[in-house]
């Protein structure tokens, strides 16, 4: 449980293969000639490149789905054997279609008419990864830490449901407002996950299984909260008023887009845990504890305070996601306003290999395939649901390097080859 | 080498010394004790005097009907929380000589239970549906028993499986379409353990064979099983709703005499064929794996595997086995989602195979233990629904939220330091 799940082990291989086969090779090349194999060896084994042949891996086999699903494909699959060409032809144009409308949802709409609304799709990327990078940053730093949080999703809504409180019932101040709704939100999301790190530290309590229960207990206590004037406060759905204009996370691109100033705050966020956890004492408590939780504690380290600190962190963390998704993007709370982002994190933060920047990016790609099946829904009637395969199916190719290192005949990890002919 | 052997020293009274022993905990009596002063607030002195407390305890399909019960609100709590007390008093009097509690705060519980239900009902003119409420218990336990016994098998061999959730819904997306097909419920309970396997082959090939950490692995298929379904739900099963979506009810039939008997018997011999294997599969779990050389193996790896390996048995390939058969297991108890005819919609499973997964710990990874935590779950799930539907006095968000909060003191250390296989989550070699 206290593995790494950015460090999935290759044994059995002595360090010592890879430098033989280095030098195995002839001496008698040219230094430009050595050079360029050398480069091309470090991109063939690289982490970037099976991240990159995942996605393509998930891509093709989400494509086979649409294209299983898709009628016209099977009206002409009745008739494979007379013109296998039809089924193909099919099979490309609603795959294609699926991938362009969903590229035109998430990135960039070629067939927009004005700029503003062929840009709007990046924006609404950006927006949808707002409170993915906040909720995955913490996500990461635990697993770097040893802690398997499944929490996320409950302190996501916990802290929503702070960020709320405050912007319904107070009325301050233009920015004090909207800065204590935020801070609310740090402090109960901290809390909630701070409980979870608590009962690690006192009883033992496996935190997977405590942040299940507490993902279940805010779900419920929100519920029950929404039937309550604490949050409902009139009205007769469950639904809380929206929060006060001082409250509100300002646009950065004006009134035409949602893009709202909590995307740099995620930016900042992830900066200010890449400097915590490479280059802080505390931060280098964490991931000793990570590495080698005896060794850890040994040295020294109070192991049980390090699992107290890494739960709150990402609990502020995941609050201050659901503070985003409310006062930057929803104004209003429901039961269901965090949505998934909670388990959507777990993903992001796995296949950012829970590294700040590595975090960054893969919110941004999950932010695109969430922004971005709208589009595809209501354009190649592909449904959302397609995101959710695209996602684990990544993830999946992510975790085990050597899987995807043999589908595309590429050598391993350690620089041995699988297939002649590579590089050879 | 002249090493003598001493006998440990007593002191003059011929007793083992005082500091030898360990400190007495207080912990449980405390508990009881508050638990019994808050029940007696809440409990005897909230209720109106004089209300009545109806309990149904036999429904018409039995021969033997049974009038209901009508009992005075507040004696009988007071009553119960009395009894309470004693069993508080008895706590404090095992602990402080040193003696085991046993079966004590199990009673306090069922005591206290009681006193709840008594309480929740005073006044109510439609009253108490006991038979009702251990039929609908034994519903909602079905598919968590089945998901807990699967996790036991996982685990007992060192494989963690949080893919239960998964395992569940791919068991239920297949019966549906299956019996939807065939027309045949039977073929569906054939089919869905075969889902779940497949989700299992994953899980067991990730984690064996490319020794992707266990708890990854098994979210990310909860997520994929979870994403496929949903699609091929809102595509083919949309496409054509009454070919695929529309499944036969699965029939249930009374056991002779044994559905005869009074409250009980409803509930537990007059249930489909799932629930019947169920018991089946409790019992040849709980004595295979206690009492069979299978079952020492499977602990064995599941316990110290490079021991296991020295001896000659084949660690990953006894976790194959025992992960593709714990996954047909929850596979099949996914069709009891919809066994009642219902159609397949989309997250059916509902976080049940997290549910499943805190069973299994409450049961202490045995298949009965696992049996009784998932009966509890299963009771509070339809206690909720039952209060619900017969106006309860305390709103039906905080009710729900009751097996989760008890879950969380259950590990924390209520029952005491709970041990997982010493091997779990371990790749080998």
């Amino acid at each position: 449980m206290s593995q790494q799940p950015e460090s999935p082990r290759t044994p059995e291989v002595p360090e010592t293969d890879a430098e033989a086969g280095g030098r195995a090779q002839p001496d008698t090349m040219r230094p430009d000639e050595r050079w360029l194999r050398e480069w091309m060896r470090g991109v063939l084994t690289s982490n970037w490149l099976v991240t990159l042949l995942a996605i393509v891996a998930a891509l093709v086999i989400s494509g086979v789905l649409i294209a299983i699903a898709d009628e016209d494909v099977r009206d002409a699959a009745t008739y494979f054997f007379a013109r296998p060409l039809d089924t193909l032809a099919a099979a490309w144009n609603s795959v294609a279609g699926a991938y362009t409308s969903l590229f035109r949802g998430a990135v960039f709409d070629f067939q927009a008419p004005t700029l503003a609304r062929a840009i709007r799709p990046i924006t609404e990327t950006m927006v949808a990864a707002t409170p993915l990078i906040f909720a995955a940053l913490g996500l990461g730093m635990g697993f770097r830490s040893g802690l398997f949080n499944i929490g996320a999703q409950g302190q996501v809504l916990m802290g929503a449901a702070a960020a709320t409180y405050v912007g319904i019932t107070w009325s301050l101040p233009v920015v004090v407002h909207v800065v204590l709704a935020v801070i609310a939100a740090m402090v109960v999301g901290g809390l909630w996950a701070g409980i979870a790190g608590f009962l690690k530290a006192r009883t033992g309590a496996s935190e997977v299984i405590v942040t299940i229960m507490l993902n279940w207990i805010a779900i419920w206590l929100i519920t029950y909260l929404l039937t309550t004037t604490v949050l409902r406060q009139g009205g007769s759905r469950p639904i809380s008023p929206a929060v006060g204009e001082n409250a509100r996370l300002p646009l950065m691109l004006g009134d035409g887009f949602r893009l709202h100033w909590g995307f740099l705050l995620a930016l900042a966020a992830a900066a200010l845990v890449w400097w915590l956890m490479e280059r802080s004492t505390i931060g280098f408590k964490f991931r000793a504890v990570g590495a080698n939780m005896d060794a850890a504690r040994t040295a020294g380290i109070n192991v049980n305070l390090i699992f107290v600190f890494v739960m709150v962190s990402a609990g502020i963390l995941a609050g201050l996601g659901g503070a985003s998704q409310i006062l930057g993007t929803d104004k209003t709370l429901q039961a269901g306003s965090a949505g998934s982002i909670g388990f959507d994190a777990i993903t992001v933060a796995l296949l950012g290999r829970s590294r700040p920047l590595g975090t960054v990016l893969a919110a941004l790609l999950f932010g695109a395939l969430r922004a971005g099946s709208p589009l595809m829904q209501t354009v190649s009637n592909t449904p959302i649901d397609i995101v959710l395969v695209i996602q684990a199916v990544i993830v999946l190719f992510i975790a085990a390097p050597p899987l995807v290192r043999s589908m595309f005949f590429l050598p391993s990890a350690d620089g041995r080859r699988r297939v002649k002919g590579v590089a050879a | 080498m002249s090493s003598q052997l001493t006998a440990p020293r007593l002191n003059p009274e011929g007793l083992l010394d005082e500091r030898a022993m360990a400190p007495i905990s207080w912990r449980t009596p405390i508990i009881l004790g508050v638990v019994s002063i808050i029940g007696l607030l809440a409990f005897v002195l909230f209720t109106p005097p004089g209300s009545i407390s109806r309990i149904v305890v036999s429904n018409s399909a039995t021969t033997l009907q049974i009038d209901p019960l009508h009992l005075p609100s507040q004696g009988s709590a007071l009553f119960l929380v009395v009894v309470a007390f004693g069993l508080t008093g008895l706590a404090f009097w095992a602990t402080l000589n040193r003696r085991k509690l046993g079966a004590i705060p199990i009673v306090f519980g069922i005591v206290m239970l009681f006193a709840f239900l008594i309480w929740a009902v005073a006044g109510n003119t439609g009253g108490l549906p006991l038979p009702l409420l251990l039929s609908t218990t034994i519903t909602a336990a079905v598919p968590l028993v089945f998901g807990a016994l699967a996790g036991v098998l996982c685990e007992r061999s060192g494989i963690i499986n949080i893919a239960i959730e998964g395992q569940l819904l791919a068991g239920a997306f297949l019966a549906v379409v299956v019996s939807s097909a065939t027309r045949n419920p039977y073929l569906g309970l054939i089919a869905a353990p075969i889902a779940g396997a497949l989700v299992g082959l994953l899980l067991a090939v990730f984690s064996i064979k490319y020794r992707v950490d266990q708890i990854i692995v098994g979210v990310v298929l909860n997520v994929l099983v979870l994403g496929l379904t949903n699609y091929l739900f809102s595509t083919v099963l949309t496409q054509n709703p009454q070919g695929l979506n529309n499944p036969p009810r699965t029939p249930a039939f009374a056991i002779p005499l044994l559905s005869e008997i009074p409250v009980l018997g409803p509930a537990l011999f007059n249930q489909t064929v799932i629930v019947y294997v169920m018991y089946v599969v409790v019992a040849v779990l709980q004595v295979m794996l206690f009492r069979s050389r299978w079952g020492l193996r499977v602990r064995a790896v599941g316990e110290h595997p490079k021991a296991a390996d020295t001896v000659g048995i084949k660690v990953n390939r006894t976790r194959y086995r025992n992960v593709v058969l714990g996954s047909a297991i929850a596979g099949f108890g996914g069709a009891a989602f919809v066994s009642a005819a219902l159609p397949f919609t989309k997250e059916v499973s509902a976080g049940r195979g997290y549910i499943a997964l805190a069973a299994m710990i409450l049961g202490r990874w045995s298949p009965t233990g696992a049996l009784a935590a998932a009966l509890l779950f299963g009771f509070a799930d339809s206690l909720n629904r039952v209060l619900g539907n017969i106006g309860s006095p305390v709103p039906y968000e905080l009710l729900a939220m009751l097996p989760y909060l008890a879950t969380i003191f259950a590990v924390a250390g209520l029952v005491g330091r709970i041990r997982p296989p010493a091997a779990e989550g371990k790749p080998y070699p």
